[in-house]
This record gives C-alpha cells, structure tokens and sequence, in this order.
C-alpha cells in the first residue's frame, strides 16, 4: 500500500515508531492536538469497531479539511449512541435525518456550500452497512450516479446491531443473527452471492472507491485523506467488528479484523474511475476457521457434528476473493 | 360566456389550440380559461380539451357540458365518442374534414342546427401546406374565427405568434388565414345564396 | 404583469422570484411542468444561484432538500400522489427538525387503482406530519401561496405545502398577475436560518431525544403551528398591501352574511360552488360559502366565526377516509362543537370525476329541504355499485374490483346505447 511505510527500529516491540516519523507521516491520532471529532463519552460497546473506525475516518477527513466538514449520518448504531439527547459526542457540524437518505441528505448540504460558494466546507455522509447496503443503496446510487462532491462512508459491521443483531444483505453466509438463527439443515444466514457496495460503488464510476478495516488504522487514514483530496462522488467501506453482534472478545476486536483480512474474507483495495488500483495483499495467509473460530455468531459450524461443508464454502469465498483480487500475488517471503 | 369545447387525438395539438384561443381571447381584454381533459394517453388517443370566454372573472371549474362551440380535430372520432353531448340548437361545429356533413353521416346531428354554424375544413391539408406537418389545429382556430366571429383572425395570429415564435409561429399564422378566407368565402356564399 | 399563461408556468416563474437556491425534482404527474420550467430557467441563466438537482427518487428529492435547508439554503421542491407517500418519512422529518422548505403539491389522488387526476387524498394523508398546509383556489394564488409560503416558512422553522389541484389548476391556462423580483425581493427577506451546519459553529441537529423530551420537542411542534394561525392572516394582509392583491389568509367567505346554508370546501372546487351559491342567492335561498386556505394550522376560531348563526354545513370534500367519512368534515365538526348546527359532509370529485355546477346544486337544495343524508357520495353510480356487491356475494372469486367495474359501465353504456 502507499501509506508511508513505518519501520520499526526497535525490535520485540510496536511501540516504537511514531516518535522517529517525519512530521507529514505522523498518524492523525498520534497527535495530542487531534480534531477528536467523536469525543469520549458516548455509549457505544465495549470494543466498538464502528467508534473506532469512525474516529479514524473522521479525524482524517477534519484534518484533511482544515476542519471544514460537515457530516450527514445515517440513522444506526453510531448515531444512537452518540447523541442521545441532550448529549453530543460531535464536535463538528453534524446531521442525522433518516435511516435511508444520509447520501441524499449529503447532496443537498453539498448543494447548498456549492450555492454559498463555500468550496472549501467538504461534505461526509455515514453509515452503517444496514443504511448502506439495505435501505439507503437508492440514494447512495443516486449520489454516485450524479457524481455529486460527497464523501460515503459505510461502517460495515454486517448486520443491524442497533436493533439487536438481525441479518442485513451484508450478513457473511452461515452467520447466526436474530433473524436468520442458528437452526434448520442450513443454519444461519443463507449462501447468497453476496452484495458489494464497494463494487457497485465501481460501476458508478466514481473518482475514487476503496475498502479499508480497523486492523490497519493508517491505512484507514490514508485512504480517507486520499479520499479528501478528491472532488465528485468517494466510497470508503470500513470493516468494523461489532463485539455483541460477531460474539467476540470486545478485546479481540483488531484482532478479528485482521482475520478477516488475512483470510482473504475482507479485500483491501482502491478503485479509481471503476478500476482497481491498488490492493493490500496477505503477510500471512490463514485458514478461515481461524476467524470464525474466535465469532459466537459461527459457533453452531464447528459443533459436534456440525456438517463441515459449510466451513469449506466460506473458505470458498476467501479463496474465491484471493484469485479475483490478487491478494497473493505479490506477497514476498522474505 | 362562451364555451368552446376541442376534440381530437394525442399529437394533434388539442390542447394547444385551447390555449391559444385563450391566449387570442385574452389580448382582446377578455377573460378567458382552457383546460385539458386529457390523462394518461398517448400519442393516438382521444383528447379533449376546453375553453371558456368571458368579460369577468371565471370561477367555474367544471368540464364544458354545454358547450357553445365544438372543434372537432379528427374525424375518425365521429360515431365512436360522444363528440355532441350537450350540444345548443345555436352551437358552432367546426369539423376537420375533406368531406360534408352528409357525406359524414350527421344528418341527424346537424338537423337542430344552423346550417351556416356547421363546416367542414380540410384543416389537415391546410396544415400539410402550410406548416409541413399534418397538424389541423391552426387551420381549425383561423376557421372557427371566420365562422364564430367570437375572435378575431389578427388576435388568434397574434396569439399564435405568443405561442410559437419565430418560423412555427408565421407558418401556423399562414395555416390559419388561410382556413379563415377559406370559411368567410363560404359565409358570404351563404348569406348570398339565403 | 398579467399574462395569460399555465398555472404551472406561473408557479415555477414565482418560485424563481423567490430565490430558491437549491431545487429538487423527480418527476410525477401532475406537477412536473413545474420543476421543467424551473430546469429551463436554471439552464438559461434566468434563475442564478440555484443547484438544480434531478434525484432518483421523492423521497431523494425531500431528503437533498432536507440536507440543502439544514445547511442555511433556500429549498423548493415539488411532488403529488405516490411520489408524496414515497417520501413520507422524510415529510415528518423535515417538520419534525423544523426546516422550512416549500413543497408544491399538485392534488392527485392515489392508488390503488392507479389514477392520475386530481383530489386531495395526497396532501390529506400527510396532514399531520407538522406542515403547515395551504389550498389554492386559483391560478393567480397558485402562484402568489409561494411567495406566503416561503416567508411562513422562515418566519416559523416550519415546512410549508403549497396544494394546488392537478390538472384543474396546474394544467389550467388562465390571466395570472405576475409580481415583480422587487416586490418580491421587499416582501421575502434572505433566509436566515434559526439552526445550521457551520464547520465554524458546529451543532448536532436530529440527535436521539427519549422520553424525557419528547413531548416537549412534540409540543413546540403544536405551538408554532399555533403561531402560524397569528403569523399567516399578518403576512397575508403584508402581502396584499405590498403587491396589490389579495391571497391566502386563513380562510375566505363568500356570501356568508345572513346565510342559514354555509358550504365549506378546500381549493379550486370553491370557484364553482360560488356559481352554484350566486345562482341560488338570486333564487332567495340563503347560502353562503368558506374557502378554507389554511388547513393545517386548522383555523377553528375563523371557521367558527365564519359559520356564525348558520342553520347546516355542507362539507364538500375531495377526500375520503374508509370507516368515517370525511376529513376536512372531522376538523369542521370540532369547529362546530359548542354547537348544534348539523354537518353535511359531500365526498366528490375523487380520482378526477368531475364536480358540476348541477351535483352541486343538487346537493345544496336536498340540504335546504332537509332529505341529504349526513354522509354522501356525489354522483355515486350506484348500479355499479350494486352489480359488484351482488358480484361478491355469489362467487368467492369475484375478480378484481377496479377491472370489474369497468366491464360493467362498457355494459350499460352498450345496454343504453
């Protein structure tokens, strides 16, 4: 990836390398001055991936923007648990209308800066992947079709935990939600062929689409100041593990998504203009029963006497993403 | 108040010709309101459309019942809807036609009526020469000008000049006096004849 | 300037003397020539500082306007029928934030059956989303409502309806007086917004509010509509003086001094029943009628003063909610409450069936002689009616109601014919 390599000088340790970066490759939080644009004291989960991810995103975004943003978010958790009246976590302009109209919410405040002739004021809308990928693909279409200067960013925990954990169209296959239990001769959620935005988002054709995760947090912001430094229609589908919904160690959150990567389960890449450009490619491949092994929403695949066969058409899928994406193909073992 | 009632099919300018009788009633200081009663159709269906000519305020809204003119655009929408529902012993019936009224088998309707308040117009043909299209409606309003005498020909040109402008508005206006010679030949053969 | 020209021309043109500066359009009949004079006038140049802005859907074209007024512009949009229900949530949304956009309605009744023409079944069933709702009676205030309406708005933090009936009036091409940009300009100061998206000043607008705040935040709703009763008849009496003529208010009456017979109705219907009402008078009935305009605020205390010594309201509405009867005759009848003046409620004109001078008197004598039932159907076929119901009660399968209906009037007409 091209977000600034960090060497480590120190060995055995992590904790090292910020303090020898140049100034313009220090990350956003690594500065005590950060926007802090969700502020401590919401009421998210323990382990919350969508606050983390959030908290990223936006910092990037404020800092890219000279800390002319404005926000338009979906209705979900993330807007729920930061704002119950008269409380705010927002410490920027920020605005929740509805569960399916964030981008179209975005378009009219982008219409109205573009009208006011404040070019510099940029324009984020937010969402989960329920008001993504469900209800709110219509006018994020929309949004993308017409190409207009807004900035989607989808918080994928793949499914409406807000509600209390039922299947979305983003919902992995054999995955156990309230709606799609842990029953039947196919238990959990159905073997679809699956729904990417970020692919849709590329048949648009917009200036610039990409994927990112919350076990790499640099490369989180480097997409999304990437993603600033562009005018028309951006796309950035976060994976963000929901600890109560995935049934994970809230402390297993990173963790789990690195899994989620490394199996070859979540794709990192760019788009520009409906074209790949770039992908993160896997350090160390690994088996995808070592993700869902740590997720209680897969516990009910490896009961005893659990038909292995669907563990197998997850590894499918993996595999499936490793050879379309190329994710292995420049890894060195070096 | 004078009612005029237009009926023909989708493309044929229907509506248009209400408007522009309202438009030639209005730079006459009149009062005036068209409207359509048309729906969904499309190019082909029958559509009728309304206008009503007043000196003061129209307030009323419902469809011409009673009307006190009929422009019948296309002739292929006699016997198949009630085009005469309503219809006053006094009424104007204006039918584009290359044929008579016999010949159109209206005896019957045209039996209570005036005699000289019943043309046909070849209105498509007038529009096929002058404009270039088979359109009939400006051909239609130069001749219910000529027959009525409710509206001048120079106002339903004027009018015609405020709603097409430039080559379309003066080939429409050519359409229209020419129907309208056409008719006033024909009232003055009347008047001569009676 | 008066000109001779389509409602909807004359809407759109209005719309532009205002200063709209973002407009949103998805087009359903019967308001769509609004938002395509609008695209011509932002496409010449006529109309500058606009972002015209065709969304894929209504309930897009409410949600960009949402967003565009929560970030301090001046929002229009237009829609009727199936395209106002599509974007339902976001009409109680952009009330319930309090965001003061203007919305045309052109009145179309809504399926099923599908049908395009006009009633005010669209505009009825958001009645309560916290809009304030004005009815056009004519062309000229089809135009003119606009120009109150945006002022209303700001002056309230409250979305405005414009209701103009479909086809009757939008379609309609009649004498308008169209004002003057300086008039205007002088009647409708910029928009100064009571909240909005700063990155200079950032506030959170559409937070949670639980059930420790939510009436209140419901209440306040109540109260600016409450203020809106005040705020619409001085902004209307504003309006006359500064361009010369007279629109909106809350309500208007027609012949109503000494009246033992008072007709109540909403919108363009009120231009014949004042034909029907001039006839009678000159006959010696004592009739008189009330053109409401504002209808949500409800004007209760107007009506009622309105009404007076009254011996019967007659309700004619374009509306009809199964299981009761009339809507606008709900509202009426709390006006009424102290009283025991009875109510007439008359359904007619839904899905564009024509309302005729001739019903209408019909209906207004059998009230005088005391034979009109408190609820009726205005020129119901009721043959038809009778087929269907001995229909059903013959055969479980009975079809669909809609095409069987049809095949029957092809029926009797052929039988008549």
């Amino acid at each position: 990836m091209p977000a600034p390599l960090i060497k480590f000088y120190q060995t055995g340790t992590f904790t090292i390398g910020n303090r020898l970066l140049d100034e313009e490759a220090l990350s956003v939080q690594a500065d005590e001055l950060r926007p802090n644009v969700l502020t401590s004291g919401h009421r998210a989960c323990q382990g919350c991936g969508e606050a983390l991810g959030a908290r990223y995103a936006l910092d990037a975004a404020m800092r890219a923007a000279g800390d002319q943003i404005i926000v338009a978010n979906a209705t979900g958790c993330l807007e729920v648990f930061s704002t119950p009246y008269p409380e705010s976590s927002w410490r920027v302009a920020w605005m929740h209308s509805l569960f399916g109209n964030a981008a179209a919410v975005a378009t009219g405040i982008a219409a109205a800066m573009k009208v006011k002739g404040r070019p510099n004021v940029r324009v984020i809308a937010q969402g989960g992947d329920g008001g993504t990928t469900d209800i709110g693909l219509g006018c994020l279409s929309g949004m993308f079709e017409r190409n207009d200067d807004v900035l989607y960013i989808c918080y994928d925990n793949e499914a409406y935990m807000n509600t209390g954990v039922q299947r979305s169209s983003a919902t992995p296959p054999a995955a156990r939600t309230a709606t799609t239990p842990a029953v039947g001769s196919q238990p959990g959620n159905s073997f679809g062929h699956g729904k990417s935005i970020p692919l849709i988002a590329m048949a648009h054709r917009i200036p610039y689409a990409a994927t990112a995760s919350v076990a790499d947090l640099r490369d989180l912001e480097y997409k999304i100041n990437k993603a600033m430094r562009i005018h028309g229609a951006r796309y950035v589908h976060v994976h963000v593990p929901c600890p109560l919904g995935w049934g994970a160690d809230p402390r297993d959150t990173v963790r789990v998504a690195r899994l989620a990567i490394e199996t070859g389960l979540f794709p990192l890449f760019e788009a520009e203009f409906g074209n790949i450009t770039d992908k993160t490619s896997i350090r160390h491949l690994k088996p995808v029963e070592e993700y869902l092994r740590l997720q209680k929403r897969f516990a009910h695949l490896f009961h005893s006497g659990a038909d292995q066969q669907w563990i197998i058409a997850i590894q499918e899928i993996a595999n499936r993403n490793i050879r379309e994406f190329g994710l292995l193909a420049e890894v060195s073992h070096a | 108040m004078f009612q005029i009632r237009i009926h023909g099919r989708g493309g044929q300018g229907v509506v248009t010709a209400a408007e522009i009788l309202s438009i030639a009633a209005f730079l006459k200081g009149k009062y005036a309101q068209a409207f359509p009663a048309f729906g969904s159709e499309r190019m082909g269906a029958p559509v009728t459309a309304f206008c009503r000519i007043d000196d003061r305020r129209i307030r009323l809204r419902e469809p011409i019942v009673e009307p006190d003119a009929l422009i019948i655009q296309d002739a292929t929408l006699l016997h198949r809807v009630p085009l005469f529902d309503g219809l006053a012993d006094s009424a104007y019936v204006l039918i584009n036609s290359t044929r008579s009224f016999p010949e159109l088998a209206l005896n019957e309707i045209a039996k209570p009526l005036l005699p000289e308040r019943c043309w046909t117009l070849p209105a498509t043909k007038l529009g096929l020469e002058h404009v270039g299209r088979p359109i009939p409606n400006a051909a239609l309003l130069g001749g219910f000008a000529a027959m009525t005498g409710v509206l001048s020909i120079d106002s339903v040109a004027s009018a015609i000049m405020n709603k097409f402008s430039g080559s379309v508005g003066e080939k429409n206006v050519a359409a229209a006096r020419a129907a309208y010679g056409l008719v006033m030949e024909r009232n003055v053969a009347h008047a001569e004849a009676s | 300037m008066l000109k001779q020209v389509e409602t909807s021309r004359a809407i759109a043109e209005t719309v532009a003397l205002c200063r709209p500066e973002v407009i949103c359009a998805y087009p359903i009949t019967p308001q769509t020539h609004i938002v395509e004079a609008l695209a011509e006038m932002v496409g010449a140049g006529q109309l500058q500082h606009c972002e015209f802005i065709n969304v894929e859907s209504e309930f897009a074209a409410l949600s960009v306007a949402i967003g565009a007024s929560a970030a301090g512009a001046r929002a229009y949009t237009a829609t009727a029928s199936q395209g106002l229900l599509f974007m339902a949530e976001a009409v109680y949304n952009a009330a319930g934030l309090g965001l003061p956009i203007v919305m045309t309605i052109g009145n179309r009744a809504i399926g099923a059956p599908i049908n395009i023409w006009n009633d005010h079944s669209d505009s009825m069933s958001m009645r309560d989303a916290g809009w304030i709702q004005l009815y056009a009676e004519t062309p000229q205030e089809s135009a003119d409502l606009h120009i109150l309406a945006f002022r209303v708005a700001e002056e309230l933090s409250c979305p405005v309806m414009v209701c103009v009936d479909g086809f009757v009036l939008t379609h309609s091409y009649e004498p308008v007086d169209l004002v003057t940009q300086g008039d205007v300009d002088a009647y409708l100061p910029a928009f100064e917004p009571r909240q909005v998206l700063d990155p200079a000043d950032p506030v959170s607008i559409g937070a949670m509010v639980g059930p420790e705040a939510f009436l209140e935040v419901r209440y306040l709703a109540h109260h600016k509509q409450l203020r809106a009763l005040e705020c619409i008849p001085e902004l209307s009496q504003e309006f006359r003086e500064r361009f010369g003529h007279a629109s909106g208010g809350l309500l208007r009456t027609y012949r109503t001094e000494g009246a033992e017979t008072i007709v109540v109705a909403l919108g363009s219907v009120n231009g014949t029943i004042q034909e029907v009402v001039d006839d009678l008078r000159r006959e010696g009935s004592a009739i008189g009628s009330v053109s409401v305009c504002c209808y949500r605020p409800f004007p209760l205390a107007a009506l009622r003063a309105a009404i007076g010594e009254a011996k019967r309201v007659i309700v004619v509405e374009k509306s009809l909610a199964p299981g009761i009867g009339g809507i606008l005759s709900t509202d009426v009848r709390t006006a009424l409450s102290h009283t025991s003046i009875p109510l007439f409620t008359a359904i007619a004109g839904l899905g564009g069936r024509a309302i005729t001078k001739a019903s209408l008197r019909g209906l207004f004598k059998g009230a005088e002689a005391g034979v009109l039932d408190a609820l009726t159907f205005l020129d119901l076929h009721t043959e038809l009616i009778q087929r269907h119901l001995e229909r059903e009660s013959k055969r479980r399968r009975s079809g669909p109601p809609a095409e069987n209906l049809l095949a029957d009037i092809r029926l009797l007409a052929a039988q008549i014919g």
